[in-house]
């Protein structure tokens, strides 16, 4: 059960990245708009989606808009999940965002993320506007009709409400210890 | 031939799969019962050597083997044809596997 609502302010975290340091929710408050997306290594929807979170951030860097992806899965049951295997992936797939680990799971359980990939939209002020998934086809990326989480980020930049404010998110469940 | 088809309720694709084997069963014209398995833990994992969720087999054989493969009730990757990476076989995945049991039918009678 998703634990923020929209409309509802951004909960903080402290968490290490695959890049050695430890990424606070503070450091993007000059952002314009920040993505956390509950993500991992081996859930097959995160890697069909992967390249299109890439490219996201690629495509609105320029606006102020940063992602940050946050792996919780339980990496005892799951070892492609380690910190890392966490590190191969962001370097293999030339990761153009933070990539955190929440190894108590906290953040995740804190968000109510309950799939990978599951985004949380927040926009300058900290208000999460949108939640759910990246677009409506995690098979194939040349037959997406609605490409959700870019119109919100188009709504939030603008100024306005996204016009889809949630979707169900689609993917893998979150592995919890 | 034996079709077996094993998923684990949490991973969304296995209806999409399992309609996608019917059909090829169907255009292929072979009249054979799908075994449908649940696997839920890591302990059914196990026993039945599931490296994820949704798995094919025909004739015991996996559609796309995952050599080395760990067992978990997870959702599995299958790489397409276009090196694409997939929570679902392709149509054209099916289709060589069922094909490919279809010959052997065929010269072992």
């Amino acid at each position: 059960m998703t634990m923020l609502k929209i409309g509802d302010p951004a909960i903080p975290f402290n968490l290490p990245g695959v890049d050695g340091t430890k990424h606070d929710l503070n450091e993007y408050s000059g952002k314009s708009a920040v993505a956390v997306i509950f993500s991992c290594n081996h859930c097959p929807y995160v890697r069909a989606w992967e390249d299109r979170m890439v490219q996201i951030q690629a495509d609105y860097a320029s606006k102020g808009v940063q992602l940050v992806a946050i792996n919780a899965n339980d990496s005892a049951k799951y070892p492609d999940d380690s910190f890392p295997k966490m590190k191969e992936r962001a370097s293999e797939k030339h990761f153009n965002f933070p990539y955190l680990r929440d190894e108590s799971q906290g953040v995740a359980r804190a968000y109510g993320a309950e799939r990978t990939p599951e985004v949380f939209l927040f926009d300058k002020t900290g208000t999460l506007r949108y939640h759910g998934s990246i677009d409506d086809n995690y098979d194939d990326p040349t037959k997406v009709k609605t490409k959700y989480l870019r119109n919100a980020l188009d709504a939030v930049l603008s100024g306005t409400m996204p016009p889809t404010a949630e979707t169900k998110p689609v993917g893998c469940t979150v592995k919890w210890k | 031939m034996r079709v077996r088809f094993l998923y684990t309720e949490d991973c969304p694709s296995h209806d999409e799969a399992l309609q996608r084997l019917r059909g090829v069963l169907d255009e292929e014209h072979v009249n054979a019962d799908i075994e449908i398995v649940r696997v839920d833990t890591f302990e059914e994992a196990e026993k039945e050597h599931y490296p994820g969720s949704p798995t094919i087999l025909i004739d015991g054989r996996d559609i796309s083997p995952i050599p080395d493969s760990r067992y978990a009730p997870a959702c599995r990757a299958y790489v397409l044809e276009d090196g694409r990476i997939s929570p679902l076989p392709s149509i054209s995945m099916i289709q060589k596997a069922v094909r490919a049991a279809k010959g052997n039918l065929k010269s072992s009678s």
